[in-house]
């Protein structure tokens, strides 16, 4: 049995925890930089905000309808969503974390007349009284049919109290049946307008056996393995949690236009370090460096490419700041054209290996003083919580500085802003 | 042609190597009675905090509550896992408003306990909003 846990509304719900006040209120969050919505609260999808709308957009209508604005806090929102993850660990030892808010559970070696439904409710029960964090719960025998679950639980609370089993034939048909295509795992906008067009409406309807050969047609093999996961055959096994990643990217729209080019290496060389962080933070080395440079579109649109990149692979493995970012700098150079302006830019690392199967090369070698530096440097941020210490071509004085003018304080990551509570 | 493969070396981890205890700078001899009795250090957290998943801190403001050692500016800690009960004190919210007050259960009705004699005793009615919170199990000042 596999069940999907799913936080609801997760980053309006976390706002709501040191502020009660804010329950059976309309809010909505703001994605880095004050930018687009990115989580709305009930209350304010019931009044027509829609998902991704950019904030100056809407700023009329949210003021007006009295929607509460808040700026993303991801120490907060991370803060919590370790939390849930541990709780569920409580329940079952098999929890693959899917996102920040969503996670798949396994429950292999459970007895087959167990009951789920209730063990959900006890999930659920002791994640809000904890942490104060609802979700909705879906079980089924396969991970795809799980997520058919937990729409139904999400969608339905009344009835199902936040918890849904699938556990018979007659339940999956019916399940199945009412779940939209658009909504099943996998199903993007663009094969959604070609199942529709082949009359492939339904979660059911894709199931069906004369879709087959569309299906493996246009979706492959992965097609085929959502048709087993719906048909309650299970094909997808939890992922191993611990893999790291393959790549890791950092890139960011520029607060305003850039065009100066010490402008853009302060920014490209500050993504590379945060990647190189990242880097060492999962113990691993990136090989391969790629940055990319995204021009302005509305300048001088004469209808060429916008977006530019290049990679350059190292001689040796690494994830010492010094070494990644000098190398972006010095793809930077051969991307960036004078008198151009930019919009954007990343810096993505790929190539990436356990930093202990690290290859030595006869010629070629990191200084290995590079080594200890960043052990210091992320011994003192880890200490202090922020990027103190930077490369000589970052600048001090350009922080990583988003716009974030609904923030909420740090309540569970820092020492200085947990909440006050009166004494009067 | 085939071209020949360049040397590679591997670097040995030295990361990883397991943390061995280390006992003292004794090489021969005899061996440190107080080798026996190395354990861990002492950990506040361990101490302080029972239920890491449901612990929140939060930052005594006012004096209602000096009777019961929670001074003005003092840190609280608190588990929200713990079930209240009568005599607890626990971080309430009520009406709109955080406070920290002792739990007092009477028979139709609850009452918020200040333990100031400056302060009056909150009862808790059908027309107030309440949730507790969590409850306070310890207090951290700097004396």
């Amino acid at each position: 049995m596999y069940a999907l846990v799913d936080c609801n509304n997760f980053y309006a719900s976390c706002e709501r925890v040191f502020q009660p006040q804010l329950n059976g209120k309309p809010i909505v969050i703001l994605s880095n930089n004050d930018g687009c919505i990115i989580s709305r609260s009930d209350e304010a999808k019931a009044l027509g905000i829609p998902m991704g709308a950019p904030e100056f957009q809407v700023r009329q209508e949210l003021k007006e309808k009295n929607i509460l604005v808040f700026s993303s806090n991801y120490p907060l929102y991370g803060d919590l969503s370790n939390r849930v993850m541990k709780i569920l660990e409580g329940f079952t030892p098999h929890v693959e974390p899917y996102s920040i808010d969503e996670a798949f559970l396994n429950f292999d070696g459970f007895k087959s007349d167990f009951d789920f439904n209730d063990y959900g409710l006890q999930m659920k029960r002791r994640i809000m009284k904890w942490i104060s964090i609802p979700v909705s719960i879906g079980f089924a025998e396969t991970k795809a049919l799980s997520k058919v679950a937990n729409k139904i639980a999400r969608k339905f609370p009344n009835q199902t109290k936040g918890v849904y089993v699938i556990d018979t034939e007659e339940k999956r048909i019916k399940a199945l049946k009412w779940t939209k295509i658009e909504d099943v795992w996998g199903i993007g906008f663009r094969l959604k307008k070609k199942m529709k067009t082949k009359g492939i409406n339904t979660a059911y309807d894709f199931t069906l056996p004369q879709y087959e050969n569309f299906i493996k047609t246009i979706m492959g093999v992965t097609g085929l393995r959502l048709k087993s996961e719906l048909e309650g055959k299970s094909v997808l096994t939890l992922d191993d949690p611990t893999e790291d990643k393959k790549s890791i990217a950092i890139t960011r729209m520029f607060k305003t236009k850039l065009s100066n080019f010490d402008e853009i290496k302060e920014r490209v060389s500050t993504f590379a370090a945060v990647c190189a962080e990242k880097l060492r933070k999962q113990h691993s080395c990136c090989h391969s460096i790629i940055v990319m440079l995204i021009k302005d579109k509305h300048h001088k649109n004469d209808g060429s490419r916008i977006y530019f990149s290049q990679m350059e692979t190292l001689p040796f493995a690494s994830n010492s700041s010094l070494t990644i970012s000098n190398a972006a700098i010095s793809i930077l150079k051969k991307v960036y054209q004078e008198g151009e302006r930019y919009s954007k830019a990343g810096v993505i690392v790929t190539g990436i290996i356990p930093e202990n199967q690290k290859q030595f090369h006869l010629f070629e070698e990191e200084n290995p003083k590079h080594l200890k530096l960043m052990k210091v440097i992320d011994k003192f941020h880890a200490k202090t919580g922020e990027r103190k210490i930077r490369l000589g071509n970052q600048d001090l004085q350009h922080t990583w500085k988003m716009k974030q003018e609904h923030l909420s304080p740090k309540y569970t990551t820092d020492f200085k802003e947990i909440i006050k509570v009166k004494c009067r | 042609m085939q071209v020949k493969k360049k040397l590679s070396f591997f670097v040995p981890d030295s990361e990883n190597t397991p943390e061995l205890p280390f006992f003292g700078g004794i090489k021969a001899g005899f061996p440190s009675p107080a080798a026996d009795f190395e354990g861990d250090t002492i950990s506040l957290d361990k101490v302080l905090v029972k239920n890491h998943l449901a612990t929140f801190y939060a930052k005594a403001d006012g004096t209602s509550m000096i009777g019961a050692g929670i001074d003005d500016g003092d840190i609280m800690v608190i588990d929200r896992s713990l079930e209240p009960s009568d005599n607890k004190i626990a971080v309430c919210y009520i009406d709109g408003e955080f406070t920290v007050k002792r739990i007092k259960t009477e028979k139709d009705c609850i009452y918020l306990m200040p333990e100031n004699a400056d302060f009056q005793p909150i009862k808790v009615t059908e027309d107030n909003e309440l949730i507790v919170w969590g409850i306070v199990t310890y207090v951290i000042k700097s004396v």
